[in-house]
């Protein structure tokens, strides 16, 4: 799919074939993600959506297909490079160091950067006020609301264009889960653009300009976010409505 | 709960959950046959071993850095502790001395002062070495996704190799550092301490505050820290991981040669097999102290060293490492994750 309108797409992951060891898990996966843009992709457990996060993420390999980043080719670059170009992502599990304190773990996010980044460091301390409660405390000690803002904030520190997020609400509270949609909305109005992966689809939708959904490693559909919560299929399949 | 090397610095752990009355008892009692056992110790023995655990800490701290990076047991640790004593004395017995540098007494100490020329020269060997190694062997298996088990074995082999080639280069007859001086200090308690052995424990000293400011102070340190804990999310962070694991062996490397120098240093010889024999002990400090965790390696060397050391009241010297590899095989059995918790979380 073209991005709308035709203007270049910030992300555009192109019929995407990626896998692990012998099997092929997406057989050519087409996303795009335009500039300032919330996207969100929703799906079946296993269909996929982690493994196209890391592949446009360039830790699983592009067999086939194309991803480009503002209209680079970026398939097949290391992670450390497709990140330096302002595309940070954070995994679904284990996406802090935990053994590390806070402070630690927001330096790491900046490990590119050669300028001062001290402010940086405030301005994420001030985007989640618990982070700057103690930074000297080990990430492993921190809560399932905090370690995942913790994750967020260091994937922010290079100040990226496109901020890669998958399943940021899983294991939250009902209360952490609204706060961390919130804090999402606030860094998407700074510019960020997002690609979301959720399930809180209803959520997540709300706020999304688009949505896809993947299905055993293929598109299934894709429409702007009203559209698919609109979607009756969609609702009784993944909205838990009926 | 296991006590973690994180705490360490921090706050005193509190008593474990599962802690009763009768531990505290046995506490007590354990105290009481230590108090009695402590006049019969020879204070001479605890001292030496302490000076022993610092230089098993050297091998055994890089040990546990490298396993932390790369999750297998480098057999051939002892050999790049062999390499750094080898080239020290190539650079005390013929390189120096053809620039004009000859042994002259350096105060108490057995050694001259080449030896302090030498000794940063033999770490640069350790971690040239080490990286080369990376670069021609290791880094081609990662690439082939090689499993652990492969790169132990490759790492048995290299073991054999550098000792033959040792043994090549300087046969396998027992050499030494030039000993000018056999000067013993006296202190009460019938403490008699060479006064090399000083000079081991503030090597010791140094590099041990060294490494600990590198890994918690520097942005390389606090990479090798990220990339031990979870390899990654270093990479989608922007950590050059290839790099970290260069300055990981580059460390690892240089610190076994240094107490390679420092083995040939407090043994007064200089032999091939000498690196393979002090596996034992590095390994059974690194078990000792949860594989993976520098911090507990450090603690490990100490009581390893010390236990050989004193276990010679009472048994045949010969069979210290038979000591340090009972140590090791009851705490895989008892506690596999060490005294202090091995490598990242959970
Ligand atoms: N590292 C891996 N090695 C081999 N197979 C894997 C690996 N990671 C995931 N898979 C397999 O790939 C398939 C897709 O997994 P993926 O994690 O991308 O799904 P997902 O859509 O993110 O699911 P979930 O909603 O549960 O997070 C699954 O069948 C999974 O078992
Ligand atoms: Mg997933």
């Amino acid at each position: 799919m073209d991005s709308p309108g035709g203007i270049l797409a910030l992300l555009e992951a192109d019929g995407v074939v990626a896998g692990y060891g012998e099997t092929d898990i997406l057989h050519g996966v087409s996303v795009t993600v335009d500039d300032g843009e919330i996207v969100t992709i929703i799906g079946p457990n296993g269909c996929g959506k982690s493994t196209l996060m890391k592949t446009i993420a360039g830790l699983v390999k592009v067999r086939s297909g194309r991803v480009r980043f503002r209209g680079e080719d970026i398939s097949g670059a290391p992670p450390e490079r497709v990140v330096g170009k302002g595309l940070c992502y954070v995994p679904q599990a284990a996406n802090i160091f935990a053994s590390l304190s806070i402070r630690e773990n927001l330096e790491m996010g900046a490990f590119l950067r050669k300028d001062d980044y001290r402010g940086r460091i405030n301005d994420m301390f001030g985007l989640f006020p618990d982070l700057a409660q103690a930074p000297g405390r080990k990430a492993h000690t921190l809560s399932g609301g905090q370690r995942q803002m913790l994750a967020i904030a260091r994937a922010l520190m290079l100040d990226p264009a496109l901020l890669l997020l998958d399943e940021p609400s899983a294991g939250l509270s009902p209360a952490m889960l609204d706060m961390v949609f919130e804090r999402i909305a606030g860094i998407n109005a700074t510019g960020v653009a997002m690609l979301l992966v959720e399930h809180n689809a209803r959520e997540a939708l709300g706020m999304s300009s688009r949505g896809y959904v993947l299905a055993g490693g293929e598109n299934r559909l894709e429409d702007t976010g009203p559209e698919l919560l609109a979607n009756p299929e969609i609702s009784r399949l993944y909205l838990g409505g009926r | 709960m296991t006590v973690r090397w994180q705490n360490i610095g921090g706050k005193l752990p509190r008593l474990p959950r599962w802690w009763t009355p009768a531990h505290t008892a046995a506490a007590v009692a354990l105290l009481v046959v230590a108090l009695g056992i402590l006049p019969v110790l020879k204070m001479s023995l605890v001292v030496n071993g302490v000076f022993l655990g610092g230089i098993i800490a050297l091998g055994a701290i890089g040990l546990s850095l490298v396993f932390g990076i790369l999750n297998f047991a480098n057999v051939a640790h002892g050999d790049y502790m062999i390499t750094g004593a080898y080239v020290a004395f190539f650079f005390i017995d013929s390189f120096l001395p053809l620039l004009g540098i000859e042994g002259q007494g350096l105060g108490p100490f057995t050694f001259g002062y080449p030896l302090l020329i030498a000794l940063p020269f033999g770490a640069l060997a350790g971690a040239v070495a080490a990286i080369a190694l990376d670069s021609l062997i290791y880094r081609r298996l990662r690439l082939r996704g090689a499993n652990a088990a492969v790169l132990a074995m490759t790492s048995l082999g290299l073991a054999i190799a550098i000792r033959g080639l040792a043994q090549i280069i300087w046969g396998t007859q027992v050499l030494s550092y030039p000993r000018e001086s056999r000067q013993v200090f006296h202190l009460p308690l019938d403490v008699r301490i060479p006064p090399d052995s000083l000079f081991i424990a503030v090597v010791a000293i140094i590099l041990v505050v060294s490494v600990y400011l590198l890994l918690t102070r520097t942005r390389m340190g606090k990479a090798m820290r990220a990339t031990a804990d979870n390899p990654d999310l270093a990479l989608v962070t922007g950590i050059n991981t290839q790099r970290v694991i260069w300055a990981t062996w580059a460390i690892g490397g240089g610190l076994a040669a240094i107490a390679g120098v420092l083995l040939a240093v407090s043994q007064a010889q200089l032999l091939p097999i000498m690196g393979w024999k002090f596996l034992i002990p590095l390994f059974a400090a690194v078990v000792l102290g949860g594989i993976g965790n520098p911090y507990g390696a450090l603690v490990g060397a100490f009581i390893i060293g010390v236990t050989m050391e004193v276990s010679t009241q009472w048994i045949n010297p010969s069979y210290k490492p038979a000591v340090a590899f009972a140590i090791m095989i009851v705490m895989l059995l008892a506690r596999p994750r060490g005294l202090f918790g091995g490598s990242g979380p959970g």
